[in-house]
C-alpha cells in the first residue's frame, strides 16, 4: 500500500544494529489503517522513510514462505500475520539466532550458505 | 527445483541458486489452486482434450510444440510427485480432480486445504535435498548470465547476506526465476518476481515471445484488509461453492459481457477481468475499486465442510462469509509470454535454457487455471534433462575476465554516493504505479507511449544516480537496484510488445483496438540488438494433434 489514508498512526520501535552489537531502537511514525500487518508497516518504512532497514520476507501477505519472523512486543511472530495496532509496537530480531543486521537473523540452513559453497569450491 | 532434480539424475553436477531461501520464495509456494493433468482418475480424460482446452483459452496463438508437451507430460509429473509424497487430495482410493474454469473435464488435482503450492514446494525441496549432486545456495540474486562466442558459460550473482559478488562457471544455465508480477502495483505474487528471467535472457542475446500477454487475475482480494492469506484465495472457494459475483449495486453482471455465471464459476479469466473493470469504469464498482463476491446464501455448515480451518482464519480477519460479501478485483498474476524456447527448452543462445513461468508461448493469450504448476513441473523436468545432455557434450569456455564487468558493477555500486537522494525502492514504486495505470488490463496507444517515454527517461536519467545505503550485510538497496534494472528492461519489453499488437486478444485488451484481428494470429518476438529492443513477428506453430474423444 503506497499511500495510506486516515489519521490514525502507529509508532514502531525497531531494533537496529549488527552482530554482537548492543544496538539501538529507532522509532517510526506509520500511517495506520484497520487490518494492517506489522510487515505492512515495515515495508512502508522502507519505501517512505529509511530504505536501509534490513528485513526479510518473500510472499508478503500469504504466510507461505515463513521467512518474516521477528519478535513483536515480546512474542515471536510472523510479521505478515501479526496485526498492527494504532499504538506503540516494538519489533526486534529473533532471540536465539545470530543477528545479520537489524531484524534479519541467520535462518539460512548451513549447507545453503555462501561459506559452505566457498568451502566446497575450494576443495 | 524440478529442473535441478532432472539435471542431477541425468548425470549433472547442479548448482541451484535462489534470491530468497531455496524453495521458500517465488510463485509456486503461493499457489493455492490446482494442477491440471489428464490422469483420468476422476473421469475419463485424455491429454489431447487438455490440449484442446488450453488452445481454446489461448485464443489461437499457443505455441503448438510447447502446449503439446505441457499437456502430454503433465500426467507423468503428477504421478512422480505422488510417489515423492505430494499428498494430492484423494477420494475412494484415487486422486481427486475438480473442474477449473475452461477445463472440459474434472482434471485439476490439489492438496487440502488451500495447500497445493506449499505441498508442491515442500515435496520438491525434500527431493532436492536428497540428491548429493545438487548444491543449494540461498540469498544469491543472479545479476548477469555470461555468454562467450554465443555460448552461456556461467553467471554472476550478489549474496545479499554478506554483500559479496560471486561468480559461477557452468556448461549450461537454466533460467527458472519465474514471472514479472512485481512490475505492477496491484499484484498477487511474492516480492521475488521482478521479471529477472526475461531481462537476463534479453541481455544474454536470447529472444522473448508474446510479452504483451500479462494475465490479470479477476477476483483477487481487495477488502477488508486480509493478512496471512494469499489474495487470490477466492478461486478455490468458487470452484467448490460457487459464490455470486455482484457489482456495486449488488446485481449480477458477467452475462452482460458474453459470459455465463449465475452463481457458478465458468467465466475464464480474461473475460472476468474485463467485465469487472468495465463495471468499475461505469461507476458500478465496490468502494475499493472492484466488485463484490458473495457467499451469504450458503449455510455455514457447507462453508466449513469445504474449507474447514480456513473459515476460522477468515473470522480472525473479521470476515464472516455467512453475513457479508468481500470486495475483489483484477490483479497482475502471471505472464503468458516469456523466454522463447524450443521443445528442448533451449533458447537461441547455446547452453541457455528456461523453465516454468519464465517460458513463453505454451498458453498463448490466456492461461487456464491449473496450467501454471503443470508447466513448472513439465518444463522444469525437460530443461534439466536436456541441459544435462548439453553439459555432457561441451567443454567449458569459462574465462574469469568475462565476469569482470558484472563484478565491477557491484563494487562500483557499493562505493556509489548518489546525489539524488532517491533510493531504488522508491523508483520501483513509481514504475509499478506507471505500469498498473498504463500497461495494465486496459491499454491504449497514448498511455503505452507515455509509459515507454517515462521508462526510457528513468533508464537514462533517474536510474543512473540512485542513493544506496552503505551497509555491507543485507543491503536491500543494492538488491533493489539490480531488481529495478531488470524491471525496467522487462517493463520496456511488455510495453513495446503491447504497443505493436494493435488488436485485443485474450489478456491483451486495447481500448483503441477492441476487436480481435485475424491478421494478428501470430507471435511477437523481441530481441536486444546493439542495446535496442527490436520487434519481429513469426507464424504460430499450430498443433496438428487430433483430439482423442473419450
Amino acid at each position: 500500500m503506497s499511500a495510506i489514508s486516515g489519521e490514525k498512526t502507529a509508532l514502531l520501535r525497531v531494533w537496529r544494529g549488527g552482530p554482537d552489537q548492543e544496538g539501538r531502537y529507532d522509532t517510526f511514525k506509520v500511517p495506520y489503517e484497520d487490518g494492517m500487518s506489522v510487515l505492512d508497516a515495515l515495508r512502508w518504512i522502507r519505501r517512505h522513510v529509511d530504505s536501509s532497514l534490513a528485513i526479510r520476507y518473500s510472499c508478503i501477505n500469504a504466510n507461505a514462505c515463513k521467512t518474516c519472523m521477528a519478535v513483536v512486543n515480546d512474542r515471536v511472530e510472523y510479521t505478515c500475520t501479526a496485526r498492527l495496532e494504532p499504538t506503540t509496537v516494538t519489533v526486534k530480531p529473533l532471540p536465539k539466532r545470530s543477528v545479520i543486521r537489524d531484524l534479519v537473523t541467520d535462518t539460512t540452513p548451513a549447507e545453503e550458505k555462501l561459506e559452505s559453497f566457498n568451502q566446497e569450491r575450494g576443495q | 527445483m524440478y529442473a535441478a532434480i532432472a539435471a542431477a539424475r541425468n548425470g549433472s553436477s547442479v548448482l541451484l541458486l535462489d534470491k530468497s531461501l531455496v524453495g521458500r520464495g517465488g510463485a509456486t509456494i503461493m499457489a493455492q489452486m490446482t494442477v491440471a493433468a489428464a490422469i483420468s482418475h476422476q473421469e475419463p480424460d485424455h491429454w489431447t482434450l487438455h490440449l484442446a482446452d488450453t488452445k481454446e483459452a489461448g485464443r489461437d496463438i499457443c505455441d503448438g510444440v510447447l502446449s503439446e508437451i505441457l499437456c502430454e507430460d503433465a500426467p507423468k509429473r503428477i504421478h512422480e510427485m505422488d510417489q515423492w509424497g505430494a499428498h494430492w487430495a484423494r477420494e475412494e482410493g484415487h486422486i481427486k480432480q475438480v473442474v477449473a474454469p475452461g477445463h472440459s473435464r474434472s482434471r485439476c488435482c490439489y492438496v487440502d486445504f488451500l495447500n497445493t503450492g506449499p505441498a508442491v514446494a515442500g515435496t520438491l525441496r525434500r527431493q532436492v535435498s536428497k540428491m548429493e549432486t545438487i548444491k543449494r545456495l540461498s540469498n544469491v540474486a543472479v545479476t548477469d548470465v555470461l555468454v562467450h562466442d554465443g555460448q552461456a558459460v556461467g553467471a554472476v550473482g550478489l549474496d545479499v547476506i554478506e554483500g559479496e559478488v560471486v561468480t559461477f562457471e557452468a556448461k549450461a544455465v537454466i533460467l527458472a526465476a519465474g514471472g514479472l508480477t512485481k512490475l505492477y502495483s496491484r499484484n498477487s505474487a511474492s516480492t521475488n518476481m521482478a521479471g529477472e528471467a526475461y531481462a537476463l535472457a534479453l541481455w544474454a542475446g536470447a529472444e522473448l515471445i508474446d510479452m504483451e500477454f500479462v494475465q490479470f487475475f479477476p477476483i483477487a482480494h481487495l477488502a477488508p484488509r486480509l493478512v496471512g492469506m494469499d489474495p487470490i484465495m477466492w478461486d478455490p472457494f468458487r470452484y467448490k461453492l460457487g459464490g455470486r459475483l455482484l457489482n456495486g449495486n449488488f446485481e449480477e453482471f458477467i452475462h452482460l459481457y458474453g459470459g455465463s455465471d449465475a452463481g457458478k464459476y465458468t467465466a475464464v479469466r480474461d473475460l472476468a477481468s474485463y467485465a469487472i473493470l468495465k463495471e468499475v469504469e461505469a461507476g458500478r464498482g465496490s468502494p475499493h475499486g472492484g466488485v463484490y463476491l458473495d457467499f451469504s446464501h450458503l449455510p455455514e455448515a457447507e462453508l466449513r465442510g469445504a474449507f474447514g480451518p480456513v473459515i476460522d482464519r477468515l473470522l480472525a480477519n473479521g470476515i464472516d462469509l455467512t453475513k457479508m460479501p468481500i470486495e475483489v478485483g483484477p490483479t497482475a498474476h502471471y505472464q503468458m509470454g516469456g523466454v522463447r524456447v524450443n521443445g528442448r527448452m533451449e533458447t537461441s543462445v547455446n547452453g541457455l535454457y528456461a523453465a516454468g513461468e519464465a517460458v513463453g508461448g505454451a498458453n498463448g493469450a490466456n492461461r487456464l487455471s491449473g496450467n501454471a504448476i503443470s508447466e513448472a513441473l513439465v518444463f522444469g523436468e525437460r530443461a534439466g534433462r536436456f541441459a544435462a545432455e548439453q553439459a555432457r557434450h561441451v567443454t567449458s569456455a569459462w574465462n574469469a575476465r568475462l565476469a569482470a564487468p558484472a563484478v565491477d558493477q557491484v563494487r562500483t555500486l557499493q562505493e556509489h554516493k548518489g546525489k539524488s537522494g532517491v533510493h531504488p525502492v522508491t523508483l520501483q514504486s513509481e514504475l509499478k504505479d506507471l505500469m498498473w495505470e498504463n500497461a495494465g488490463p486496459f491499454r491504449t496507444a497514448d498511455k503505452l507511449t507515455m509509459s515507454l517515454a517515462r521508462i526510457n527517461e528513468i533508464q537514462r536519467h533517474d536510474f543512473t544516480d540512485l542513493a544506496i545505503s552503505r551497509e555491507r550485510q543485507f543491503n536491500l538497496d543494492l538488491q533493489d537496484w539490480f531488481e529495478l534494472r531488470a524491471m525496467l528492461t522487462t517493463a520496456k519489453a511488455v510495453v513495446t510488445a503491447a504497443l505493436a499488437r494493435t488488436e485485443s486478444r485474450g489478456a491483451h485488451q486495447r481500448l483503441d483496438f477492441p476487436d480481435s484481428d485475424a491478421s494478428f494470429v501470430k507471435n511477437q518476438v523481441l530481441q536486444l540488438k546493439n542495446g535496442r529492443l527490436t520487434v519481429g513477428w513469426t507464424p504460430v506453430v499450430q498443433s496438428q494433434v487430433k483430439v482423442v474423444e473419450i
